[in-house]
């Protein structure tokens, strides 16, 4: 790997001298297998201020928080309350110690009103059971406090989104916490609920509450932060307070010197149009909106696309409405000229096309089942003469794919969990591959998987590529558009915002997708 | 690379040494069936005699053969509480045909031969699975519930036809020639039972259909992740109704062999062996969740339940632990199961 860059100014330190650290983290490090989402990572919260962790998808952020709440315990590493070691085995021994998480994803009962959620399990017991009346004064409270018009007894259900967030911050603020985990807080919110929570920050802070937060939106985060953090694929390779940073820094830090990731590959023809989609709409799942909205896109064979986008911008839906997996409410899927709107997803690998998901242990693997066996399971109509399998030929296939892809196994029979995260990943591809497509779509295809293998992943595309594979790869890392890609595509709430060739900058993609505008 | 390496060797390691405990965990079956014939062969003289192996073969027959059907259905991630209720209404649904079909109208009566009868009872079989599939891959309800549901409108319907009576007379006339119905239930070859072949023939046709058709290899997976299987261009509800069609045919062959045995088909045959089949599959170390099991496996946990009953019968204990006994052999089978696949998560 290449060097860190430079640590702007450093909390390396071992020992805690300020005294207005409330908590500090030191050498945290955490491993999954042989996946290290963490690597000796420092860090302080200030008291009465807000950190932001900053970093893309995948740099350890979450697993940090987590640790921190006591979701998770660090593989190795302290962490320090006030001064004093403490061990937070669980997130009631974390909110014992006065610390409370707001997750990204909701983690409320929807079946239950806001007065039962908010104090659930820690229900205000009076004489005779449990005290709603107080329950339902002190949710009101609260509410007005937030500035929302939400009647305690409505049930979550009934709420929308952003609603329901402000429900999962009330829920934190009457804790009386004296630590607060912001994740992604504001991703449902409006902006004038952006507002009125930027308010309460701000009120949490002179009652000398600390905040650690951590959002996407680089500009929304700016405007509270006093402290930054950033992380990178699981080091933190930054640290400042905010009056020696702006949006520049930030991005700098959290994209950093790229790892080598390849260059589109050149010195051959790209053939005709392999995939077109002609104004394609896919609804959401909700079914009162779309998430993929009039989409036009033609990819050549041996030509390889890239589409970048943040979370929820309709890259998934996309590539699964093209894969068959969801179902088109208007417009067309084109391979090879000819319309595969109406064939199932067998029918499309058959004809070509093939889909790489985005979460592999959910859809791409089948845990129960051999390395050799996922291997050859999109191919099996290739061994299998008048219903019965043929063995040598089934051993052909993988063998050939282990060797194509490159998959590190102990041999075919080897258990598809005795993996690394890319070689599982290589797996899901190789899967793929073995169909011999000429169309593959790719939904975040280095996610979660060590820089080496994204570069063996990327390599791999790339020499397919030039033999006519049309490639296409979704990714949420701004590094890793400009690797092999001969086109980039930016999606932003379920349409192309725009389009640049390899020759473009990180900051004019991040932009486009809506993530910052930097001058 | 350095880590994963050692990593490895780390792991060959640990297998090696587990190898003889997971040997024995993987063997339990067969080891626990051994076990049984041994112990109540010295508990009773009257245990390991002839005699006693046909009357508990046939019992293993029935079960057995409920117990493949299942299994296919919990390979798949399901589960068919309507076995019992199947087997019943293809047994009275056969008795029904051997009484002759009575056409009021016309004045007739058609006797069908034994081997149309056949047929038709496993098309009913089959119908009865065909609705569960339908509901459950199509309709979206959970298996749970929609067996559920089909094994009491079939055991209700079974009850309908009969009006709750059984059919006693099998036998068919000689001169009609539909006789040859009990021959599933009596007779033998080379002092092997009829049903015991016959569930040889479904157990190695099972066998072959999980290990060498791509059909068995959508099943496992689609059990193992239905997901991942769809993206892979398995067509996952094609195979979801087929296994609840295929467990209802085999409910369907349970029940005529039963009712040969029984020389008689009644609406109430059958009850509760659903269980007893998901019983044998789960003794036979196939997991719930779906995806892990096997032919033999199921085939041995039928064995371990029948030969532990009729065992349990001859030395005497009376019904009441005899149950007591069903059920704990089945928990400690859990058991073993949860920690055989804990075990190779972890050291994933």
């Amino acid at each position: 790997m290449t060097p860190q860059t430079i640590t702007e100014k450093g909390n390396t330190s071992d020992d805690i001298d300020d005294a207005e650290v409330v908590v500090a983290a030191r050498h945290i490090s955490k491993s999954w297998g042989a996946v290290k989402a963490l690597k000796d990572v420092n860090f302080d919260v200030h008291r009465g201020q807000v950190t932001t962790l900053f970093g893309e998808n995948g740099a350890g952020k979450s697993t940090l928080m987590k640790i921190l709440s006591g979701v998770h315990q660090p593989t190795t590493g302290q962490l320090f309350l006030e001064g004093k070691r403490v061990h937070v085995g669980s997130t009631n021994e974390a909110r014992d110690l006065g610390i409370c998480i707001i997750h990204q994803e909701l983690s409320l009962a929807p079946n239950m009103n806001v007065r039962d959620n908010i104090f659930m399990g820690r229900e205000i017991m009076g004489s005779t059971g449990v005290d709603f009346a107080e329950e339902e004064r002190q949710t009101r409270k609260l509410m007005t406090e937030l500035e929302e018009d939400i009647d305690p007894l409505t049930l979550v259900e009934d709420l929308r989104l952003g609603q329901q967030q402000i429900v999962e911050i009330a829920r934190a603020l009457s804790s009386k916490s004296r630590i607060f985990i912001m994740d992604e807080p504001t991703s449902a919110l409006s902006a004038t609920e952006v507002e009125v929570l930027f308010k309460v920050i701000h009120d949490l802070k002179s009652k000398g509450v600390s905040i650690v937060y951590i959002s996407h939106h680089l500009e929304e985060a700016l405007q509270v932060t006093d402290h930054a953090v950033v992380l990178r694929d699981g080091n933190m390779t930054a640290y400042a307070p905010r009056a020696e940073i702006d949006l520049e820094w930030i991005v700098r830090n959290m994209v950093g010197e790229n790892f080598d990731l390849g260059s589109p590959p050149t010195g051959y023809d790209k053939g005709l149009a392999a995939l077109e989609l002609i104004e394609l709409d896919v609804p959401n799942s909700t079914g009162n909106g779309r998430s993929v909205d009039g989409m036009n896109l033609t990819v050549r064979a041996g030509e390889i696309v890239c589409i970048y986008g943040l979370m929820g911008a309709g890259r998934t839906e996309m590539m699964e409405c093209v894969a068959g997996r969801l179902q088109s409410s208007g417009g067309q899927v084109l391979l090879h000229g000819q319309d595969v709107s109406r064939l199932s997803i067998a029918q499309r690998i058959e004809a070509g096309m093939g889909l790489v998901p985005e979460d592999r242990q959910r859809d791409g693997l089948v845990q129960t089942m051999s390395v050799g066996e996922n291997l050859s399971l999109a191919s099996i109509a290739d061994f299998t003469k008048r219903f019965l399998t043929s063995k040598p030929a089934e051993q052909k296939i993988v063998e050939r794919t282990i060797k194509d892809v490159t998959v590190k196994t102990e041999g075919p029979g080897a258990a598809i969990g005795s993996l690394s995260g890319g070689n599982q990943q290589k797996v899901v591809i190789g899967k793929m591959l073995a169909t011999t497509p000429s169309v593959i779509l790719l939904d975040e295809p280095s996610r979660g998987i060590d820089i080496g293998a994204k570069a063996e992943v990327f390599g791999l595309l790339a020499e397919r590529a030039k033999q006519g594979l049309a490639v296409v790869y979704s990714t949420s890392e701004v590094g890793e558009c400009l690797s092999i890609a001969h086109r980039i595509i930016v999606m932003r709430r379920g349409k192309i915002s725009a389009e640049f060739g390899p020759d473009v900058t990180k900051e004019e993609i991040m932009a486009a997708s809506g993530e910052a505008k930097v001058a | 690379m350095v880590d994963s390496t050692t990593g490895s060797a780390q792991t060959t390691e640990k297998s090696a040494k587990f190898e003889v405990g997971r040997l024995l965990l993987e063997g339990r079956a067969f080891l626990a069936l051994i076990a049984i014939v041994v112990v109540f062969s010295i508990l009773s003289p009257a245990y390991f005699t002839l005699g006693n192996f046909l009357i508990m073969s046939a019992q293993v027959a029935v079960f057995g053969l409920l117990a493949i059907g299942m299994l296919l259905v919990i390979l798949n991630g399901g589960i068919d509480l309507s076995v019992g209720s199947t087997l019943a209404l293809c047994g009275v649904f056969a008795g029904f045909l051997m009484q002759g079909i009575e056409f009021e109208a016309l004045g007739v009566i058609l006797f069908t031969p034994v081997w149309v009868v056949v047929i038709l009872t496993l098309a009913v079989g089959a119908a009865v699975g065909l609705v569960n599939g339908v509901l459950i891959a199509y309709l979206k309800v959970p298996a749970f519930v929609a067996t559920l549901g089909t094994l009491y409108v079939a055991r209700g319907v079974a009850l309908l036809m009969t009006n709750g009576l059984t059919y006693n007379n099998l036998g068919g006339r000689p001169e009609l020639g539909n006789t040859g119905f009990e021959w599933l239930g009596f007779y033998r070859v080379f002092n092997i039972p009829i049903s015991i072949i016959i569930l040889a023939a479904v157990a190695i046709a099972a066998g072959f259909l999980l290990s060498r058709t791509a059909f068995g290899r959508w099943l496992y997976s689609s059990g193992g992740n239905e997901r991942a299987a769809e993206l892979s261009g398995v067509p996952v509800k094609r195979v979801q109704i087929t296994v609840y069609m295929l467990s209802g045919v085999c409910a369907a062959i349970a029940g005529l062999v039963l009712s040969s045995q029984l020389t008689s088909a009644g609406p109430t045959a059958g009850t509760t062996y659903e269980l007893t089949a998901i019983a044998a599959v789960v003794i036979g170390g196939a997991a719930l969740t779906g995806g892990k099991g096997t032919v033999r496996g199921t085939l041995l946990g039928a064995f371990v339940i029948v030969f532990l009953s009729a065992g349990l019968v001859i030395i005497g204990v009376s019904v009441y632990w005899q149950t007591v006994f069903t059920g704990s052999v089945i928990v400690l089978a859990v058991l073993l199961n949860s920690i055989n696949y804990g075990g190779k998560k972890s050291t994933s």
